[in-house]
């Protein structure tokens, strides 16, 4: 078969054998990128920035494993922030496996002195609510009344026994939503019921496939900032000055992202080529 | 009458919640918030459903020796590990705290192989790529280029390789441009295009005209 023709159609396995070269790699490597912020990142990190010590913040966490990747570096990272500027944090899931996760974004943060020396208080400083099945119908009952939607915290203790939930009736008393958020429900949702509807201020992190659908609500004010994808992270690691995963695991990104070009480019050459000879033959 | 009723609930509900969203006050508050409660409660007995529904055709698949049964009989096996570990083996704790048997197959078992079933995804979408972005047409050519730019900007490597341009002119500005201008605009239209089709059907079904929903024609 002609050179050309070939190149048209390589083997996928090989494509597959360059992509885990070029993920793998960069692990062995320590080479610095980079990282420009983006206006939609600084606007969310500004927007943690100006809630005074003693805000209460609600974290979403409305995404599972197969998503972590992307979305835990900035659970961390918003978590930590959180933490250093004394902001209470109050987190639940409408996925299932959210309040898992939040559990092992605090478990890797409580894992480092600076955290431990700190000692934040469960049910004064943070509490994990615990996840809630109805999708946006939980987000719409929040509005009424946050406790009737979630009356136990995610070890079962009555939220009238926690002291971070007292006086928390629903939205009007919740400074900042901050939305994770891999699909739905999610960071749609939440716009649609929570700010549209009873006027949170809110943030969102989302998976890279899913940042450019929430675009819109970006440049309408719903939102105030987006962090999207592995990318999102890495900026939002770069701004509070924490190098976390996100930036590690950008190097391998850039370089996946090349050799995905690089074989977009055999492709159309090839193609191109071949067409060339087809037409003067 | 199998029909009427559900037509009848459909049509109570659903103009309870448009009202009571532009009359927020009693009585229309008070049943919105009771029908959002029974929904959330029906909506956790729709989880049992989910699982039992599960077990009964795995398990008849396992019965009757049908294809692939075996993973079948993986999945059934899954759940009853990690149902009876979390039930039965916590030691008093909750069975999510850490350290408990639910909390180590979480994240020793099930963390990493959904992770790895996602990460599968790159490998595809790389081949799927590198197959369909070809410039065989006017439009297929805007996708390649957008999809090239948008690729190489979304990384650090994409201002490296322009780092010779003044600032505000590099792939990473190129990149925020297709994100914020054209992008946006096409969601905008996609967005109202879904919105204006959810409320037309959502009509439809409130007023019972539509009535596949109960099992009509």
């Amino acid at each position: 078969m002609e050179f050309f023709e070939k190149l048209m159609s390589i083997d996928r396995r090989v494509i597959f054998f360059f992509v885990g070269v070029a993920l793998i790699v960069p692990f062995f490597l320590d080479i610095g990128q980079k990282i420009e912020i983006s206006p939609e990142v600084q606007a969310l990190y500004d927007a943690f920035m100006e809630l005074p010590p003693g805000s209460k913040v609600l974290m979403t966490f409305d995404y599972d494993p197969p998503s972590a990747p992307e979305l835990q570096p900035q659970a961390i990272t918003a978590l930590r922030l959180c933490f250093d500027r004394n902001l209470k944090v109050i987190m639940i899931g409408l996925w299932p496996m959210g309040p898992m996760q939040a559990n092992l974004a605090l478990g890797t943060i409580f894992s480092e002195k600076k955290y431990l020396d700190k000692e934040p208080v469960y049910g004064v400083d943070y509490v994990n609510l615990g996840y809630s099945p109805g999708n946006e119908l939980v987000i719409q009952r929040m509005g009424s009344s946050i406790p009737a939607t979630f009356p136990r915290d995610f070890q079962g203790t009555p939220v009238e026994e926690i002291p971070l939930m007292q006086g928390i009736v629903n939205f009007s008393n919740i400074d900042f939503v901050f939305n994770l958020s891999a699909g739905y429900p999610g960071t749609v949702e939440w716009v649609q019921f929570a700010v549209d509807r009873f006027h949170a201020r809110m943030g969102a992190a989302n998976t890279a496939v899913q940042a450019p659908l929430v675009y819109p609500y970006v440049h309408a004010g719903q939102l105030t900032g987006l962090s999207g994808g592995m990318k999102g992270a890495a900026e939002f690691e770069k701004l509070t000055g924490f190098i976390g995963k996100g930036t590690k695991f950008m190097l391998s990104q850039s370089f996946a992202h090349v050799i995905v070009i690089l074989f977009i480019i055999i492709g159309n050459t090839a193609y191109f080529v071949t067409r060339g000879r087809e037409k003067r033959s | 009458m199998r029909r009427q009723i559900p037509q009848l609930l459909t049509a109570i509900v659903g103009f309870v919640y448009i009202i009571q969203f532009f009359i927020p006050h009693k009585p229309f508050n008070l049943f919105e918030r009771m029908f959002s409660d029974w929904f959330l409660i029906i909506a956790a007995c729709a989880i049992w459903l989910g699982v039992l529904n599960l077990l009964k055709l795995s398990s008849e698949k396992v019965y009757k020796r049908g294809k692939d049964w075996p993973y079948s009989l993986v999945s059934i096996c899954g759940f009853f590990l990690i149902t009876i570990a979390g039930l039965f083996f916590s030691g008093g704790r909750h069975f999510q705290d850490p350290g408990t048997p639910f909390d180590y197959v979480y994240v020793n078992i099930f963390t990493p192989l959904s992770a790895t079933m996602f990460a599968l995804l790159a490998f595809f979408v790389a081949s799927a790529s590198y197959r369909a972005f070809r410039a065989r047409s006017k439009e297929a050519t805007l996708l390649l280029l957008a999809g090239f730019f948008v690729m190489l900007g979304r990384v650090p490597v994409g201002d490296l390789i322009t780092s010779w341009l003044p600032e505000g002119y590099r792939l990473s500005n190129l990149t925020d441009w297709i994100m914020n201008v054209p992008q946006t605009a096409g969601q905008r239209a996609i967005m109202i295009g879904i919105a204006l089709g959810i409320m037309s059907t959502s009509l439809r079904v409130i007023l019972g005209i539509e009535r596949t929903i109960t099992g009509g024609e």
